[in-house]
């Protein structure tokens, strides 16, 4: 910069107007490089999350993190690669696999963990897998046992203590009422009258045997900061998040996608060709996707900005019951 | 190049809260169209007209109570297109202090909304005192429901200066009052026309406007180190996030515990390798050499904290059991956390009114000034000087809950704005309880002048008749409060301001004080009359003349002075400046004991009425 400074001042130092200008310009500079100090919103959120994954690390004894292959997931990811850098990430990953999740999302994962070198955890409820049970049958029950209750299994199998979560406090109210480390009982749920208060960054995380913490590192973060954040990170996502013609049915309005022979057609369904993609990522019979033409990061950000409805109406689950989420969470989902 | 700005809500559920956040919410177009026509939607069926109701969209609060769910803080999102926010959504009645607590930890401004109709309340002072005491620096107070009053300038004006006062003595930067309605959208996103008389900003503009870097008064880099990260045998990297200041590879830093110093031979921010960094990054430090730093030490460009085993602080109690003295606890502060004890309560601070009141316990939502001792020296800092090592929380050993929160306070030596404690009982009270005039006779003269034999003989002439009062004498006071001080003139001064802040104490305690010093020097003399006051101050000045002392020299002191066996000793090798205007002059050499204690008792008399 001395240098550009050193060129304007010799080249512009022969008139008084000049001068003023040259001073105008180093100003202006000035200003320039104290914008660019400036921490930004983004940064302020990515020293945030990276500082909770420090403190679990530092301070509980069996910490895991939950990979559900999503968007907020692979940001997590990349955040957790950031905070320990250059030692690798001090704990496995898990993913609670209901064998229903999207082709892709499995592909995209273990592709990531070859990449990255993490450890990683797959779990499935096997009891349930061999009473059959599929969200086509058994409706919220099979997210009860085939997600829930797996995740409590795994959880006392490997006997983690706390379970590093890509939860965000804008998805749901009930959400935004939770703690970054939200503790749960030995039988693994949450009681929502009796949080531990958190005061700034001096987290307890103390616990007795068999108890846990869900933590949320993206706890203040928002969907849009979620897009902005993958966008400025360059953050490899699952490609079910960019539009592309995929097989589906209509059902009860929401586009279902046809990921594999599994999915039981009704009388009068008919599969179609749709160009979709999908804000969420779940199991694929319970995911609704809808119709766009962005097919690329920067097209998806601009559709995001623009979208008129909030995140969660795309999770066919949220909308049986009111509460629903805040009932699932109390009994032990994520 | 957005930031961030955190800010909570205060008022109770009726000053409109929910609503003035969701309409501003809803005209500055932030909603989702499914959030929006769920208000409409829920709007319609609550009221036959449709008017919108804006605090649905925020009302988990509402939802809460019906269900009769623990109130709780809530946070909420919203960007514009100048900046990010999260606010955090607090209840404001008294039993969820601890819940406001929380709020008012994670926030950099407070708005605390007032109804306009009703004005300044206790709450409003109590939620203005939270908000201070857990460091926020920026206050709006948005003055609600001002369409009801008629947008009255006059009554704003009144609530202004009533606020004004209220936040006198508090350590702001900022503060600022706005006239809005929540309802009607009044000063929300845009200046309304129903307050031409209002000149600044609407609330979404000053939030957006508002700068909450800051100043740059402290900035000393430091930063409590999280963890230690050893990926291979050659590399040692101390991670945390930089609380304070900047740093640059090649400076030296500081380290505690320790006492020991390095330079910075490796910086990273994140995972990226830097030159520098600054207040807020996410950073792993390495040194130019190996020293013993773990989870808990702090790095500093220069000493810039405390270290020690002990401290004074004020604690928000927070837990169901009490706090009592005695009880041990786990301490976290900064990244250290260990076993810590509050030895002492020293009193209760009541939060509605500023007041200390003695107690034994404390309760849940009561705010304690306590002495806590730590079972091994950490560093910290005093609040007010840098708070990310200045706040802590206590942890209940058995049960895990998080019992309180506290702030580390600056000892007495170090604060220059302490403030005098106003109590009910006043020095008119317990002087007439006793039926005098409380006042302080102030002997002065050398030694073996009489002034402890008069002194003596006045005091029990004074309670003969009935009189309350004390004597102070120069040997006995020396013998205990002012054992540390000697003789020369510095330590004289001392003594005599000593003696002359009892007497005052003792005056405002109902009591006749005597005093017989030396009391030398003029300007010692003039600062004791200003602590005890022009008009209850009497001098009497004992001018027996040096030679009929040193033949008396009661205590052979004279002798021993002129031997050299004692320095500094009045009237030989250390000068008595005589008195200006005394009100009595007695020279025991030329008038009889009791004619000198008559003299005197007669001035008493007549300042005593």
């Amino acid at each position: 910069m001395y240098e550009i400074i050193l060129i304007v001042i010799c080249k512009n130092i022969y008139t008084y107007g000049n001068i003023l200008k040259t001073i105008k310009f180093l100003l202006s500079e000035g200003r320039a490089i104290s914008k660019m100090k400036k921490f930004t919103h983004l940064d302020q959120l990515e020293a945030e999350a990276i500082y909770i994954m420090r403190e679990v690390v530092a301070e509980c004894e069996r910490p895991v993190m939950l990979y559900s292959v999503g968007k907020d997931s692979s940001v997590l990811l990349h955040l957790a690669i950031k905070a320990f850098y250059p030692e690798h990430i001090p704990f496995p990953l898990m993913h609670i696999d209901t064998t229903w999740k999207f082709k892709e999302m499995i592909q995209f994962r273990d592709r990531k963990a070859k990449e990255i070198g993490f450890e990683l955890i797959t779990y499935t409820n096997l009891e349930g897998k061999a009473q059959g049970i599929n969200p086509f049958d058994h409706g919220s029950a099979y997210t009860d046992v085939m997600k829930t209750q797996a995740l409590k299994d795994a959880i006392s199998k490997y006997r983690f203590t706390a379970i590093i979560g890509g939860a965000r406090r804008d998805e749901e109210k009930s959400r935004a009422k939770e703690r970054v480390f939200s503790f749960r009982n030995t039988e693994h749920s949450w009681d929502p009258k009796n949080q531990r208060p958190e005061i700034g960054k001096l987290f307890n995380t103390h616990i007795n045997r068999g108890e846990s913490f869900r933590v949320f590192p993206l706890s203040n973060w928002t969907e849009n900061d979620i897009w902005q954040y993958i966008e400025r990170e360059n953050i490899e996502i699952v490609s079910l998040y960019f539009a592309k013609e995929r097989p589906v049915v209509i059902r009860d309005n929401n586009i279902i996608m046809v990921d594999d022979e599994r999915m039981r057609l009704l009388p009068d369904e008919k599969i179609q060709y749709k160009k979709i993609r999908f804000r969420t990522l779940g199991c694929y019979p319970l995911t609704g996707g809808f119709e766009s033409d962005a097919e690329t990061l920067p097209e998806v950000i601009k559709e995001t900005l623009r979208a008129v409805n909030s995140e969660r109406t795309s999770r066919v689950i949220d909308h049986e019951v009111n509460g629903s989420m805040e009932r699932r969470k109390r009994e032990g989902y994520f | 190049m957005k930031s961030i700005l955190r800010f909570i809500t205060c008022g109770s559920v009726d000053d409109g809260k929910s609503t003035l956040i969701g309409h501003m919410l809803y005209d500055a177009k932030l909603l989702f169209a499914d959030q929006e026509e769920a208000i409409e939607a829920e709007s319609r069926a609550s009221n036959s007209e449709g008017i919108l109701n804006y605090s649905l969209l925020l009302d988990g609060l509402m939802a809460e109570r019906e269900q009769s769910i623990t109130i709780d803080v809530a946070y909420r999102y919203f960007t514009t297109k100048n900046r990010s926010f999260i606010v955090a959504d607090c209840p404001g009645h008294e039993q969820y202090t601890r819940n406001m607590v929380v709020g008012a930890a994670f926030a950099d401004v407070a708005i605390i909304l007032v109804d306009a109709s009703k004005g300044i309340s206790t709450q409003t002072r109590r939620h203005v005192r939270i908000c201070v005491f857990m460091g926020i620096k920026h206050i709006v107070l948005a003055v609600n429901k001002m369409d009801i009053i008629h947008y009255d300038r006059k009554r704003f004006e009144e609530i202004r200066r009533e606020f004004k006062h209220a936040i006198n003595n508090c350590d702001l930067e900022s503060f600022t009052i706005i006239p809005v309605s929540a309802t009607e959208g009044d000063n929300l996103n845009k200046k309304s026309i129903n307050t031409p008389w209002y000149k600044g900003k609407p609330l979404l503009t000053y939030l957006e406007k508002l700068n909450i870097e800051q100043s740059s008064a402290n900035d000393v880099f430091l930063m409590p180190v999280q963890r230690v990260c050893r990926p291979a045998p050659n590399f040692r990297g101390y991670q945390g996030q930089i609380e304070n200041g900047s740093i640059s590879v090649g400076d030296e830093v500081f380290v505690l515990p320790g006492n020991e110093r390095a330079r910075i031979s490796k910086l990273y921010v994140t995972n990226n390798k830097r030159k520098s960094a600054y207040i807020g990054q996410a950073v792993t430090i390495c040194l130019d050499k190996e020293i013993d730093i773990s989870r808990g030490s702090v790095l500093m460009k220069r000493n810039a904290a405390e270290f020690d085993d002990h401290f004074q602080a004020t604690v928000i109690w927070l837990g169901d059991v009490p706090l009592m003295e005695g009880r041990n606890y786990f301490i976290k502060c900064g990244t250290m956390e260990q076993p810590a004890k509050v030895t002492r309560i020293y009193h209760k601070i009541e939060i509605d009114s500023g007041k200390n009141i003695y107690v034994s316990q404390v309760l849940k939502n009561e705010f304690a000034y306590c002495e806590i001792v730590l079972s091994q020296r950490m560093a910290f800092n005093y609040f007010k000087l840098n708070q990310s090592i200045g706040q802590f929380i206590l942890i209940e050993r058995l049960t895990n809950q998080t019992v309180g929160c506290g702030i580390i306070e600056l000892p007495l030596h170090y604060s220059n704005n302490i403030m005098w404690q106003k109590t009910d009982i006043t020095r008119a009270i317990r002087a007439s309880q006793k039926g005098q005039k409380p006042c302080t006779v102030w002997f002065t003269g050398l030694s073996g002048s009489g002034k402890s034999t008069i002194a003596n003989m006045v005091e029990k002439r004074l309670v003969a008749e009935g009189k309350h009062t004390m004597l102070l004498d120069g040997d006995n006071m020396r013998h205990g409060l002012c054992r540390d001080l000697g003789f020369v003139e510095n330590d004289r001064s001392e003594n005599v301001r000593r003696v002359a802040e009892v007497a005052k104490l003792l005056n405002d305690a109902g009591l006749i004080v005597l005093t017989a010093f030396i009391s030398p020097y003029q300007r010692d003399r003039e600062s004791a009359k200003q602590i005890i006051g022009d008009e209850n101050y009497i001098e009497i000045y004992m001018s027996t003349p040096l030679e009929i002392c040193e033949r008396r020299d009661t205590k052979g002191l004279y002798e021993k002075a002129k031997k050299g066996d004692i320095l500094y000793f009045t009237g030989i090798s250390s000068s008595y400046e005589v008195p200006v205007n005394p009100n009595i002059e007695i020279d025991t050499s030329k008038c009889t004991l009791e004619e000198s204690v008559e003299k005197i008792i007669k001035l008493i008399n007549v300042k005593s009425i």
